[in-house]
């Protein structure tokens, strides 16, 4: 039970770290006032561009980088398009997810060597492999926590680190600020552009890893829409956790241990309906949203960024 | 700075127009007298699966009839409404026959096909058929049964096999038990452990169903979904795996033993060229080992001699139609017989296959 128990808080964090790495992202994107839709996008993106790099230069830190940069240029454009244009930011972020699903799928078609007819569906590259760190992956249970890869070592130190700057530091109150009154921040002398455009670019960076980790390690390869909606789920956990980086894990916890959880009841023979347990998270999140409709307050203090997809034009009221 | 940016936009607004001008495969105007066929794709042909064999199938058709056709696809179609206004869009553009391949574009051909008598409609694994719309499918089942056997002879006795399964409809079941029944003949204890996915495709899933079969003790993986991912977690655990679709080996490794895989193109390049002479007649098409539509990928250097001799003496057998899968005795999983000694089970009752034979440790309640 004790073994059950350890392999599945171990998948559950492996299956969620692309989650919190992308749902910390669209956090700091949408507290600054930007709603990016075209995470599912950005997150492909990222995932074709890492496998490809690895696949010819085999340095899991290039793919790495390059995975971000793809990040970084998808967030531009979407950057560019809803602060400086001012443009509808669904449309803006939904066109995003179109433009890189199809990209991706076409990187993916394109790409490989010739031997493999210019595919890198199929292919098999470095990937990020789990470690234990010795002592602590010994304990019973908690030990799950301490035997995963570097990239989910990372999400360990982002999420606090995230949270401290967004409510610790100077900065992040400036990026709370224009998230809920542009004018007032303004006003008081922060760049609201500036501060926008900064974190819908962390923002889309961290998505991008996100993507990166299902192709260099949690599903090592590249297959077409390997996300599989993953960036959509991300949506909904940004809500889930109310904003706030911290509670990004709950969430993705919750995501990613669904599927390790019914699966290994379907193996040990148990019945329990999968259709049910796939809803769970998405009814936690339609709770989350109704909570908060019914509870002014509430939605006062934990909700939704209150300039969330306005955009801003100086001067304007 | 803000040039560079601005530059680097334009670039990636460039770049896609670019790239499917080149990718434009609808070369020839209408009316060329060429013979031209569309193939609407539930995937894309990179799946290594699925769609990839409906392409290969597309592929030989184009080999075989040369000048004659023409023939184009569109991929990631989504089954419902929206199919009928592409499969619609083909008939319009003056296509003369359009394939449909995945069963959920069933009711959406139903519709166009009444619309366009004169266009020939070709539905994958439905049951609905019309003077214009036939069916076409294959008995996966048999060489499900012949890799069943492969994998019986490569577990140790009374072990277990995990089997990633899409959906629990009649096509899965049936190939779940043909499997079981190939396995339990040369390991009589062996067991079959069933997980659901409830996708036909997502690479992550597939993956996280196999790991938690492996993780569960099993000593070999096979499946009925339309990635490799299930194959790659095998090959990672030093394990073997049975393939699906097409020669999964042949892009995962000699970990994948032998895949049962299907093989379109001698019906397609038939259907087409009857259409082309005016001889086609509506049909519902379920072919198997004997026609070629199914067969087994060539073995995995692992798979001994011996056990190639004995699956392809098995096969022999079904070809000459001596034996079948689903002839008698077969029992279900609480050792009820539902085909008795000597009687063999009917099309009607594959087709609505509702129960798991012995051997499979599995819930169909899901």
């Amino acid at each position: 039970m004790i073994a059950l128990i350890t392999s599945i808080l171990a998948i559950t964090l492996r299956a969620g770290t692309s989650l919190i790495y992308a749902t910390i992202g669209e956090i700091y994107t949408e507290r600054s006032g930007i709603l990016n839709l075209g995470l599912e996008g950005m997150m492909l993106m990222g995932a074709v561009s890492a496998f490809a790099t690895v696949y010819y230069t085999g340095s899991l830190g290039l793919a790495l980088i390059v995975s971000m940069l793809t990040g970084i240029v998808l967030s531009s454009l979407h950057a560019f398009l809803s602060i400086t244009m001012r443009a509808n930011q669904v449309v803006s972020g939904l066109s995003i997810t179109l433009f890189g699903t199809g990209l991706a799928s076409f990187l993916g078609q394109r790409l490989g060597p010739a031997s493999n007819g210019h595919y890198l569906i199929g292919l098999i590259g470095e990937k990020f492999t789990p470690f234990a760190i010795p002592g602590l992956s010994k304990i019973p249970v908690i030990g799950a926590v301490f035997s995963q890869d570097i990239l989910t070592y990372i999400v360990y130190l982002i999420i606090p680190v995230a949270w401290f700057y967004m409510y610790k530091t100077k900065n992040g109150l400036n990026l709370r600020a224009v998230g809920e009154s542009p004018q007032t921040a303004d006003a008081m002398g922060i760049n609201v552009y500036r501060t926008r455009y900064i974190y819908t670019i962390v923002g889309g960076t961290l998505v991008a890893l996100g993507g990166a980790h299902l192709s260099l390690s949690y599903a090592p390869g590249w297959t077409d829409n390997i996300t599989g909606g993953r960036g959509w789920i991300v949506i909904a956990l940004v809500i889930f956790s109310m904003w706030n980086p911290s509670r990004a894990i709950w969430g993705a916890l919750l995501f990613g241990g669904i599927n390790a959880i019914q699966f290994r009841l379907q193996a040990t023979g148990t019945t329990i309906s999968a259709p049910f347990l796939n809803m769970l998270p998405y009814i936690v999140t339609i709770v989350v949203l109704v909570l908060m409709t019914w509870f002014e307050t509430l939605n006062k203090k934990v909700g939704a960024p209150a300039a969330l997809a306005v955009p801003y034009m100086r001067g304007e009221k | 700075m803000k040039k560079g940016l601005l530059l680097l936009m334009a670039m990636l607004v460039l770049l896609p127009s670019m790239m499917f001008a080149g990718g434009d495969k609808e070369t020839a105007a209408p009316g060329d007298g060429k013979f031209k066929v569309a193939f609407i794709y539930i995937g894309l042909p990179g799946d290594l699966g699925w769609t990839y064999e409906q392409d290969q199938g597309r592929k030989m058709i184009e080999d075989q009839l040369g000048d004659k056709v023409e023939t184009t696809y569109v991929e990631n179609v989504p089954e419902g409404p929206d199919a009928a206004r592409i499969i619609r869009q083909y008939a319009q553009k003056g296509y003369n026959m359009i394939f449909a391949t995945s069963f959920g574009y069933m009711d959406p051909m139903v519709e166009v096909a009444a619309e366009f008598p004169d266009v020939y409609f070709e539905h994958c694994s439905g049951y609905k058929t019309s003077d214009n719309l036939a069916t076409y499918f294959g008995r996966m089942y048999q060489a499900r049964y012949l890799s069943g056997i492969v994998a019986g002879k490569a577990i140790g006795q009374g072990e277990a096999v995990g089997y990633v399964a899409a959906f629990p409809i009649p096509e899965v079941v049936r190939g779940i038990n043909a499997f079981t029944i190939g396995l339990r003949k040369v390991n009589p204890t062996a067991t079959v452990k069933v997980v659901w996915t409830n996708t036909w495709y997502d690479p992550v899933k597939e993956r996280e169903a196999a790991v938690a079969l492996l993780d569960s003790g099993v000593k070999l993986i096979t499946q009925h979904q339309d990635t490799t991912e299930p194959q790659k977690a095998a090959q990672e655990r030093g394990l073997v795996s049975i393939g699906y679709d097409s020669d999964m080996g042949s892009f995962v490794g000699d970990s994948v033993l032998v895949s049962p895989k299907w093989h379109w193109g001698s019906y397609f390049v038939k259907t087409v060229q009857d259409a082309m002479d005016g001889t086609w007649v509506s049909h519902s098409y379920w072919g198997g080992l004997k026609e070629g539509v199914v067969e087994l990928s060539p073995f995995s250097s692992r798979v001994p001699q011996d056990v190639q001799d004995m699956v392809m003496a098995e096969k022999d057998n079904i070809v000459a139609g001596s034996w079948d899968v689903f002839w008698g005795t077969v029992k279900d999983q609480d050792g009820k017989v539902v085909v008795a000694d000597g009687a063999k089970m009917a099309d009607g009752d594959m087709l609505g296959m509702n129960f798991f034979v012995e051997g499979v440790a599995g819930n169909l309640g899901q």
